[in-house]
């Protein structure tokens, strides 16, 4: 009888217990992540680091390309998925019908979501290297990971817009407008934080892909910066720079961990606690963007 | 006249966002067809039954064979040793959050779960062959620097939580009196959570799995780096081996000119790796469904 309670009560504190621990180890990991990278790289942060060219010493190494090519391609990437994302989202949700095409549309975004996105990067390589000709340049990068991460937007856009009350479309109706002017006036709107969120979340996954832009070609070692978006001369902005051939901080990051000198491991990490920084700054955006759009509708 | 206008002007726009959602559908047709088109120029030249039978994989040396088998078999490897710690401690934490935790801790508790999914692939790339290998040279002293083992285990970790999210999800969906027909039953929670919860829940539960094998057999970075590029077909997760992912970068990286032999390769890697990532998307795709209907 007592063996019997002491099962009982080993069995009833089994997920307390088992979950607080999983909880516990798989922070811990990331801790210990944190830590350790912070602990490899943080003597080589500084000024020198992020405004230099890549080379063969390490000491003399820095991200200079890699982070202005990040921020090229997340530009870029940002322009690309927020209209067509936004589009397909409202699609989806306010016109599709109920019936075959909704279904398969639905089916078919989310199993883009779930392909890898190196598969992505083969079909840039085909369609926008060689068939477009655009080479290895900036365009192809950003619209190979505009692909990878549009369904994202279009899953955050569905969701924000399926959270909007249907109250405040009947008010809208009501009041004499149509359809457009509901969902352009009020639903919109309304749902705005929810989509930007999504946008965001979808550059926080962007900036840190990096097979399918090794796929397309990008090269790992660039020491030169593309040409500029600003010109002196009328009128004043040029998109030359989107031929240029480039290079992003995870590929820069990813060619120095794959040296086995220790130096370049030390500059591997710097440039990944550079990286983490960006990438978690922006996730907490996407995450503070979000809690205060479900606090929003729910005073709705 | 007025209300004519309007009716066109919102046709347009409804078509204009028709074309904007039909792109996806262009983005899967163009997949399939860049795949299928360089895989059958592939087979033109490799005979089918070779590419599946045959223990080499040696495309890029003299003596040239073409068994995808090595690279397979390290590819389920890896994935199999993630799932074992992703299913394992995402399973756990999910049935944590979603049965034993206040609502309030859980909205906290998500997120950060969250952050592990997002930490850039190269990072646990870094980690696995600069942190967790060298951890385990301790247990098993004649582990090489690239293996299967750190991998697989520092994968599962960015895995958990897919599952933990969307097993928590799944929970969430089963109702309130499902539970209380159990507990006037008079089972305790205990019995509850794995006697009604979870059976409920379960094709929730198995589709986050699939979503997790999905995203693990698809997964490039982190065995690129911590795995290795050197195909060999062995079942000791203590040696290096190289997944169809890791090969695609290696030729990647190289310069391979377009229409070779070697080009085509990664486009017959690349359909072997979709169709097998095809296959668990639309299974997860249902199962998801299925729980989201019953309990409308």
């Amino acid at each position: 009888m007592k063996e019997k309670k002491l099962i009982y009560k080993i069995r009833d504190n089994f997920f307390p217990v088992a979950g607080l621990f999983a909880t516990i180890i798989s922070l811990g990991v990331l801790f210990v992540l944190i830590i350790d990278v912070f602990k490899d790289g943080y003597l080589r942060l500084n000024w020198q680091f992020l405004t230099s060219y890549p080379s063969r010493i390490p000491e003399k190494a820095g991200i200079l390309s890699a982070w202005v090519g990040t921020l090229w391609i997340m530009v870029l990437t940002a322009f690309l998925i927020f209209p067509i994302g936004v589009a397909s989202g409202i699609y989806l949700e306010e016109y599709a019908k109920p019936g075959k095409i909704k279904d398969f549309l639905e089916i078919n975004i989310s199993n883009l979501a779930g392909v890898p996105s190196i598969i992505y990067g083969l079909l840039g390589l085909q369609i926008f290297v060689y068939s477009f000709k655009m080479d290895r340049s900036i365009l192809a990068g950003a619209l190979t990971l505009s692909l990878v991460v549009l369904p994202i937007v279009i899953v955050a856009t569905r969701e924000s817009l399926k959270a909007v009350p249907i109250s405040l479309r009947e008010a809208s109706f009501a009041l004499g407008a149509n359809k457009l002017q509901t969902v352009i006036f009020q639903v919109l709107p309304s749902a705005f934080s929810g989509i930007l969120s999504g946008v965001i979340l979808a550059m926080s996954r962007a900036i840190g892909e990096t097979a399918p832009l090794i796929t397309i070609g990008a090269l790992t070692y660039i020491a030169f910066l593309p040409t500029g978006p600003f010109t002196t001369e009328f009128p004043f902005i040029t998109f030359k720079g989107l031929r240029d051939f480039f290079t992003v901080l995870p590929i820069q990051v990813f060619n120095w961990v794959s040296r086995p000198q220790k130096g370049f491991h030390a500059n591997a990490a710097a440039g990944i606690i550079i990286l983490l920084i960006i990438s978690l700054f922006i996730n907490f955006l996407a995450i503070y963007l979000r809690i205060k759009f479900e606090k929003y509708m729910r005073r709705k | 006249m007025k209300i004519n206008k309007n009716k066109i002007i919102e046709k347009i726009t409804e078509g204009a966002l028709f074309i904007s959602a039909s792109l996806s559908i262009f983005v899967t047709i163009g997949i399939i067809i860049v795949l299928l088109f360089e895989t059958i120029e592939f087979f033109k030249e490799v005979p089918l039954i070779k590419f599946f039978t045959e223990k080499q994989w040696t495309p890029l040396f003299e003596d040239k064979h073409f068994g995808i088998l090595p690279l397979l078999n390290a590819t389920i490897l890896t994935s199999l040793i993630s799932m074992i710690v992703a299913i394992s401690f995402g399973l756990t934490i999910a049935v944590f959050i979603s049965e034993y935790i206040k609502p309030e801790k859980r909205m906290i508790l998500k997120p950060i779960m969250e952050i592990l999914a997002v930490v850039p692939t190269v990072v646990y790339g870094y980690f696995a062959l600069l942190f967790v290998t060298p951890l385990l040279q301790k247990i098993f002293p004649d582990i090489s620097t690239f293996n299967a083992l750190s991998p697989g285990i520092v994968m599962g970790f960015m895995i958990i939580p897919i599952i933990a999210t969307m097993s928590d999800d799944a929970m969430q969906a089963v109702p309130k009196w499902l539970r209380e027909g159990g507990y006037a039953l008079g089972a305790n929670k205990f019995q509850v959570t794995t006697g009604v919860v979870i059976p409920s829940a379960l094709s929730g539960i198995m589709a986050s799995f699939i979503l997790g094998v999905s995203r693990a057999v698809g997964e490039t970075m982190i065995v690129t780096i911590a795995a290795g590029q050197m195909p060999n077909f062995t079942f000791n997760v203590l040696e290096p081996m190289e997944t169809i992912t890791a090969y695609i970068v290696q030729v990647s990286l190289g310069d391979t000119p377009a229409g070779t032999l070697e080009f085509k390769t990664i486009f017959a890697a690349g359909m072997t790796l979709f169709v097998l990532t095809f296959v668990l998307n639309i299974i997860s795709y249902f199962l998801k469904s299925k729980y989201r209907e019953r309990y409308r």
